[in-house]
C-alpha cells in the first residue's frame, strides 16, 4: 500500500461510495414499509374519521400519536377514496400557497411561523380561535380562520391571507389532521402539554 | 482566452449580480422578524424568503459552472467542445430566472391545481421554481455535463483525476435533480426524496464539484503539485460520500421514518466533520509548503477562508445540532438558520469568490494580485457573517429552550419564543451584521470591477520534489 499514491485513494473513494449507496438502497426500501400511506408510521387518509391525540409512551420513552374512537371530521364520515381526494386538495394548498416559505412540517421548512406537524393537537383552536371565531367546533374554528387569517392577529403577528376557498380550507384542515397522526418518534417532544397554556 | 472561459465571465458576472440580489432579499427578510405587518399581504414574508433561498441556489450553481468553464478548456487545453450550444444555454438560463423571479415578485401564488405547479410556484423549499423552470434548469445542467464529457473524450490529452471525478460527479448532479419534480400527496415520502435533492444535491454532489474547483485553484495561485491535490481530493470524495450518504439519516429523524435512522444519521453525520478537517490540514500544509508566497493574494486567502469556514460552519455548527437528542429540540429553529448560513458561505462562497479573483487576475493582465483594498471587502463579509450567525443562534437557541423543550412546540410556545428578550436580542444582531455583510458585498464588488495596481512579481516558491 502507497499512501503517496494518488490510485490508492481513488479505490478507496470508490469502494466506500458504492458500499454506501448499496446500504442506502437497502435502508430506502425498508423505509418505505413505514412511511407509505398505511405503513407502520404513517396511517391510511381515513384516519380523519377518527379521534387523534398524542401522548407519552412509556414503552417506546416518547410520545406517540394515539388514534381512537369514531369522530369524523366535521361530523361525516368519508370513504378511502373520498379521502385520498381530499388529501390530495389539502396538499395542493399547501404547495400552491407556499406554507412551507413561513411554516414547518416535521420541522421542515422556515422558521417565521410555526411548526404544524401537530397543529390540529394545539389547545390553541379551542382555547384561543373557537371563541375568537365564535365557531362550534376545533374544525369549523380552523376554516373559517384559515380563510380570513388576518381578521385573527395573535400579539402582534397575523397570518397573511392566501385568499384560501372553503373547500381549500377544509382540506387543508383535513390534512393537517391526518399530520397529526404520523408517528414522529416524539417529535415534537411534549406538544401541548406545558403548563406555559393560558 | 478561450470562448468557454469568456463564457465564464459571464457566469461568474451573472452569479456574483444574482449574489447581489441573494442578500438585498436576506435583509428584507430579517426586517420581517422585527416589523411583522411589514407589507403585509403585499409581499409576505414566505415570497421574500423564496426569493433569498432560490437565488442562492442559482447563484452558486452559476458560479460552480463559471469555474468549471473557466478551468476545463485549461485542463485539457483545447476549446470546450460545443461551446456554441453553452453559449446558447446561458442566455436561455438568465432569461428563465428573470420571468421567475418576476412571477415571484408580482403574481406570488395560484390556486390548488396543476397549473399553478407548472407556472407559478411549486411550493416545495428550495424548489419553489415552477416545473417548466425546473425542466430548464435540468437542460442546463445536461448541456453542461455534455461539453464537459464531450470535450474530456475529444481532447487528445488523457483523462486527469479531477476529470474523472467531475464527469462521474455529473451523473448525480443531473439525476438528483430529477427529484425537483414530484409532488407525492404523502409528505413523508414527499420529504424523504425532497431531502436526496437537499441533501445528496447541494451537500455531496455540489461539495465534490467545489472540491475540483478548489483543486484547480491551489494548482493556479500556489503551483500546488497536480499529484497532491488529487490525492487529497479522491481523500475527500471517500470521506464526504463515506459519511455524507448514510449521513443523510440525520433528516429522517421525525418524518415518520422508521426509529433506526435515529443511531444511523446521528453516527454518520457525526462523521461528517472529517472531511472539512481533511481540507483543513490541505490548506494548513499547502500555506507551509509555499510560506504563504503567491501570485494571487485575495484568491489565496479566500481559498484558506473557505477550508476553515467549511469546517467550522459546515462541521462544527452542523455536529453541533445533529445527534437527535438535540435535534429533537433544535430541529426547525433559527439554530438551524444559523448552521445554514454559515455552512453554504464556508463551503460553497468563499470558493467561489476565490474563483472571482482568479479570474480578475486573467482579464486585468497582472502578473501580481494583491494590495489592500480587497481586505475590505474580505474583512467586512466575514465580519457580517460570523455575526448573522451568532445572531441566528442566540436566537435559535433560545427558541430550542424556552418554544421546544420548556413551551411544548405549541402556536403560544412559538410566540412566546418569539418575544423571549434572548430571541428579539439576536434578530436585531442579525439584521445589524446583514448590513455589515451587505457593505462587505459592495465592497467586493468594488473591488473586482476596478483596475488593480501593478505590484512587483513574487513568484510562488517551487515544491519541492518529494524524495
Amino acid at each position: 500500500m502507497n499512501f503517496q499514491d494518488p490510485l490508492f485513494w481513488r479505490a478507496g473513494a470508490v469502494s466506500t461510495t458504492l458500499v454506501m449507496l448499496v446500504v442506502l438502497a437497502f435502508l430506502t426500501i425498508d423505509s418505505y414499509n413505514y412511511i407509505s400511506v398505511g405503513g407502520k408510521n404513517v396511517p391510511k387518509y381515513d384516519v380523519i374519521n377518527q379521534e387523534i391525540g398524542y401522548r407519552y409512551d412509556w414503552s417506546r420513552r416518547e410520545d406517540a400519536p394515539v388514534i381512537g374512537g369514531s369522530q369524523p371530521l366535521f361530523g361525516k364520515a368519508v370513504t378511502e377514496a373520498e379521502a385520498t381526494r381530499i388529501m390530495e386538495k389539502g396538499k395542493l394548498v399547501i404547495q400552491s400557497r407556499n406554507c412551507l416559505n413561513c411554516h414547518t412540517f416535521f420541522g421542515n421548512g422556515a422558521y417565521y411561523a410555526p411548526d404544524l406537524t401537530k397543529s390540529w393537537l394545539d389547545p390553541a383552536w379551542s382555547q384561543i380561535w373557537m371563541p375568537m371565531t365564535g365557531k362550534a367546533t376545533r374544525e369549523d374554528a380552523m376554516v373559517e380562520f384559515l380563510m380570513h387569517p388576518d381578521k385573527y392577529p395573535t400579539w402582534t403577528r397575523a397570518m397573511p391571507n392566501m385568499q384560501l376557498t372553503e373547500d381549500e380550507a377544509r382540506a387543508t384542515v383535513a390534512y393537517l389532521k391526518w399530520l397529526s397522526a404520523i408517528n414522529t418518534n416524539g417529535f415534537p417532544a411534549g406538544f401541548g402539554q406545558a403548563k406555559t397554556q393560558p | 482566452m478561450y470562448r468557454s472561459q469568456k463564457l465564464a465571465l459571464r457566469y461568474l458576472t451573472a452569479a456574483a449580480t444574482l449574489f447581489g440580489v441573494m442578500i438585498v432579499f436576506g435583509l428584507l427578510s430579517s426586517l420581517y422578524y422585527l416589523y411583522p405587518s411589514m407589507l403585509f399581504n403585499v409581499f409576505n414574508f414566505n415570497m421574500s424568503k423564496t426569493m433569498h433561498i432560490d437565488t442562492l441556489v442559482i447563484w452558486l450553481l452559476m458560479g460552480l459552472m463559471g469555474a468549471i468553464y473557466w478551468y476545463l478548456p485549461k485542463e485539457l487545453e483545447t476549446e470546450v467542445e460545443g461551446i456554441w450550444l453553452a453559449e446558447l444555454m446561458f442566455w436561455i438560463f438568465c432569461a428563465a430566472v428573470v420571468v421567475v423571479a418576476l412571477v415571484f415578485l408580482f403574481v406570488q401564488y395560484g390556486s390548488s391545481n396543476q397549473f399553478s405547479l407548472w407556472f407559478i410556484n411549486q411550493g416545495r423549499k428550495y424548489v419553489e421554481a415552477p416545473r417548466w423552470a425546473a425542466i430548464g434548469i435540468t437542460l442546463v445542467m445536461l448541456v453542461f455535463s455534455y461539453n464537459v464529457i464531450a470535450t474530456s473524450i475529444k481532447a487528445k490529452r488523457k483523462m486527469t483525476g479531477i476529470l474523472w471525478v467531475l464527469v462521474i460527479d455529473l451523473i448525480p448532479l443531473v439525476a438528483v435533480y430529477l427529484d425537483a419534480f414530484p409532488a407525492d400527496t404523502n409528505l413523508s415520502t414527499d420529504l424523504y426524496w425532497w431531502w436526496w435533492l437537499v441533501h445528496m444535491w447541494v451537500e455531496s454532489t455540489w461539495e465534490v464539484l467545489i472540491g475540483c474547483v478548489m483543486a484547480w485553484v491551489l494548482m493556479d495561485v500556489m503551483g500546488t503539485q497536480r499529484r497532491i491535490v488529487e490525492a487529497w481530493l479522491y481523500i475527500e470524495v471517500m470521506l464526504v460520500l463515506g459519511a455524507g450518504i448514510l449521513g443523510l439519516g440525520h433528516h429522517y429523524f421525525w418524518i415518520g421514518t422508521p426509529r433506526y435512522w435515529l443511531s444511523i444519521g446521528g453516527f454518520f453525520s457525526a462523521l461528517e466533520p472529517l472531511p472539512l478537517l481533511g481540507m483543513v490540514m490541505h490548506a494548513v500544509y499547502d500555506a507551509g509548503m509555499h510560506r504563504l508566497k503567491t501570485s494571487n493574494q485575495p484568491a489565496y486567502y479566500w481559498i484558506t477562508t473557505e477550508a476553515f469556514l467549511n469546517f467550522i460552519g459546515a462541521g462544527v455548527w452542523g455536529f453541533m445540532m445533529t445527534l437527535p437528542q438535540i435535534n429533537m429540540f433544535s430541529h426547525g429553529t433559527q439554530w438551524t438558520a444559523s448552521h445554514g448560513h454559515f455552512a453554504f458561505y464556508g463551503a460553497y462562497v468563499c470558493g467561489i469568490i476565490a474563483v472571482l479573483y482568479v479570474a480578475k487576475q486573467r482579464v486585468s493582465g497582472v502578473e501580481v494580485l494583491g494590495g489592500n483594498r480587497w481586505k475590505w471587502g474580505y474583512g467586512l463579509l466575514n465580519l457580517g457573517m460570523v455575526g448573522m450567525v451568532m445572531g441566528l443562534l442566540l436566537a435559535g437557541m433560545a427558541q430550542a429552550f424556552y418554544g421546544r423543550a420548556a413551551g411544548g412546540s405549541t402556536l403560544m410556545a412559538f410566540t412566546m419564543a418569539s418575544e423571549n428578550p434572548w430571541f428579539t436580542s439576536g434578530m436585531y444582531a442579525r439584521v445589524g451584521f446583514g448590513f455589515v455583510f451587505a457593505a462587505g458585498y459592495v465592497m467586493l464588488i468594488y473591488d473586482l470591477l476596478t483596475a488593480p495596481r501593478a505590484l512587483p512579481r513574487a513568484e510562488p516558491q517551487a515544491q519541492p520534489e518529494p524524495a
